[in-house]
């Protein structure tokens, strides 16, 4: 039900931007709208970690890294700057008052992989006031950059932490810059994007391909034969603040 | 009209320039933040609206508190605030710029801030938050503009001005409780996910607002020859009281809510704010002060005797507007934040650049009214003499 009335109002948005901006405004900004692309059609992207596998290889940042490096994210060295795409927390803090007392060591200290869950219901593009970050038609959470005016709004939004902000200058903290990515500028907010730029070359996200142990699986939940819904209808899986009604696409093995 | 604004005492000159001198460290302090980024400020990846977002709410309280004196008059028909509706008026002009300001100071890339009209997003409370903001502006200024003209040329003011200030009216009112949705509307931060929100809003803007407007009447009696009279003065307070008394019902609404239901999500932030969480007791002796400050504003203000003492009156008006501002202006929003959606306790304070660029703001704010008032006095002072 909710679904039916984000979608209505999404569509009188676009009614009332098209309205409002004219054909001329949209002329000209018309590579601002090619950004926006709407992804794969009638498919929906979702990954799947299997904690248990994981946790085989400890002190593994190999995800980590693969990511930040591909995208070019930079590293500030201090808590209060800092810029994350995907990174490990304690079970306590991804699955906050999800804790029981008593509860195995592996999973007490064993970090949990987190990332933007490219929510079916994103919290965080409702209230964009730009349109900077917005729905694909495959699920994906996309942001342009060239768009967003750092408001921030998006990052109160996310019940998930996912969102960082560019709070100085990052071009000067990459450490190993990857030409094939864009860089952003200072002001703006970035997060992860399932890797549209990777899925647009049949490649599969950064992330799934570093992993040595296969514990990330990532598929179209829209096809039933694909391996993340065989599994999924196998295992039971949880994901992070699920009361909320976001529908985060993210799931877990614990 | 206007010119009026560029001949004045010596006293005045001095005041102006004193203003200019922070308006000029706010510009040069923004350009370090524009050039630096938003890293300069105390915000965090946690914590990552501050200062200048809470000013911002503060102030949409205060412009919308115009209301106050351009209800009683224009449709209570309440003569005594004839004075002084000008007065509100123009307040809520600068305040409605700050606040304009304050969102501006906040953005990452304040030169894109044109994108949110180029791409208005109805989706978005910052879309209708910027329109209503926009639209009171226009509103007062066209109301206070007429108004004063007409004053002046000593003609009725034209019959289409009353429905625009009718309008004003809800106007006000609908700003304040679009900022309240701007927060009361999101899952992810059970702090402010309350109805109780736009109401307390409200009330705090309606005593905050009022109880300074009660200071400034009382401050141009000082310095300039303009008397407001006591009467409205004293109506003034009683408005403050009742919204302060209906501020401090709906702070104790959430207070039991908050606790006495236990949900960790909301009861955590409360601790925060009155007792400190993990280690971390940055707002404790503020909302303890603001807290006390209530208090002694209530005895002050509910006790006739005390009220009607203008002396007294001066010192509840102050206490309304401190305990509010307190309250507003740093204790609520950030404490959305605090804790995070993960359970950390993170830590927010403002920087100097923060309290250059915020001091600034408000030093503009106090111009605009400066300037503003002293055209409306002028004008009522020919009138006299002529
Ligand atoms: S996890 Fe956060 S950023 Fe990602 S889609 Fe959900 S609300 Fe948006
Ligand atoms: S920070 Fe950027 S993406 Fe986030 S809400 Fe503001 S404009 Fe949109």
């Amino acid at each position: 039900m909710s679904i039916d009335r984000r979608q209505f109002l999404l569509i009188t948005a676009g009614v009332a931007a098209a309205g409002l901006a004219g054909k001329q405004t949209l002329s000209v900004f018309a590579e601002n709208q090619a950004r926006k692309s709407d992804g794969f059609a009638g498919k929906r992207w979702a990954m799947l970690i299997d904690l248990k596998k994981c946790h085989e290889n400890e002190g593994c940042t190999k995800c980590i890294d693969a990511c930040h490096l591909t995208h070019n994210v930079p590293h500030f060295g201090n808590k209060k700057d800092e810029i994350k795409w995907i990174w490990k927390e304690k079970f306590e803090h991804a699955f906050v008052e999800q804790e029981n007392y008593f509860v195995p060591e592996q999973v007490k200290q064993k970090p949990v992989l987190l990332f933007c869950n490219h929510c079916s219901n994103p919290p965080c593009v409702s209230v964009c006031p730009t349109q900077a970050t917005w729905k694909r038609k495959d699920g994906i959470v996309m942001m342009d950059w060239h768009r967003c005016v750092g408001c921030r709004y998006c990052m109160a939004a996310c019940p998930y932490g996912s969102r960082s902000f560019n709070w100085r200058e990052p071009r000067t903290h990459i450490k190993q810059l990857n030409p094939d990515f864009p860089t952003r500028t200072k002001g703006v907010v970035e997060k992860c994007t399932f890797c549209d730029e990777r899925l647009a070359r049949g490649l599969k996200p950064a992330c799934v391909e570093s992993c040595p142990v296969k514990a990330m699986v990532f598929g179209d939940l829209e096809n039933p034969n694909s391996e993340i819904r065989k599994m999924l209808g196998e295992t039971f899986t949880m994901r992070r603040k699920p009361e909320l009604g976001t529908q985060p696409e993210i799931y877990y093995i614990i | 009209m206007l010119e009026q604004a560029f001949s004045g005492s010596k006293k005045y000159w001095t005041w102006l320039i004193i203003l200019l001198v922070i308006i000029g460290c706010g510009v040069l302090a923004f350009l370090y933040q524009f050039y630096q980024g938003l890293g300069v400020t105390g915000m965090s990846r946690d914590v990552t609206w501050g200062f200048y977002i809470a000013q911002f709410t503060f102030l949409v309280g205060v412009a919308a508190s115009a209301v106050m004196v351009v209800l009683p008059y224009y449709v209570h028909h309440y003569k005594d605030f004839g004075k002084i509706t000008i007065l509100g008026e123009f307040l809520a002009i600068g305040a409605v710029i700050m606040c304009m300001l304050f969102i501006f100071v906040d953005m990452g890339q304040p030169l894109r801030v044109v994108n949110i009209f180029l791409y208005p997003s109805p989706n978005s409370l910052m879309f209708w938050d910027s329109m209503s903001l926009g639209g009171y502006l226009v509103l007062n200024v066209i109301i206070s503009r007429y108004t004063l003209d007409c004053e002046k040329k000593g003609i009725a003011p034209p019959k289409w001005l009353k429905p625009v200030v009718i309008l004003s009216i809800p106007w006000a009112v609908s700003i304040h409780t679009v900022t309240a949705f701007l927060y009361q509307g999101l899952a992810a931060r059970p702090f402010w996910l309350s109805a109780v929100m736009a109401p307390r809003f409200l009330a705090t803007a309606f005593s905050a607002g009022p109880a300074l407007l009660i200071l400034l009447c009382l401050l141009l009696r000082k310095i300039t020859k303009f008397d407001v009279g006591s009467e409205p003065i004293q109506k003034l307070a009683i408005i403050t009281t009742y919204a302060m008394l209906l501020n401090i019902f709906f702070l104790l609404m959430e207070i039991f809510t908050g606790l006495y239901s236990g949900l960790p999500d909301h009861a955590r932030h409360f601790q925060f704010l009155y007792f400190g969480l993990d280690g971390n007791y940055r707002l404790v002796p503020w909302m303890w002060i603001s807290t006390i400050l209530a208090i002694v504003s209530l005895i002050l203000l509910l006790v006739p005797k005390y009220r009607k003492n203008e002396k007294l009156l001066i010192v509840a008006a102050f206490t309304v507007f401190l305990s509010i501002w307190i309250d507003k202006g740093l204790g609520m929003v950030v404490t959305g934040f605090i804790p995070s959606p993960l359970g950390y306790v993170p830590d927010y304070w403002p920087t100097w650049v923060e309290a250059t660029i915020s001091l600034a703001i408000y030093a503009l704010g106090l111009l605009i009214v400066t300037v503003l008032y002293k055209v409306a006095l002028s004008v009522r002072r020919m009138l006299k003499t002529v």
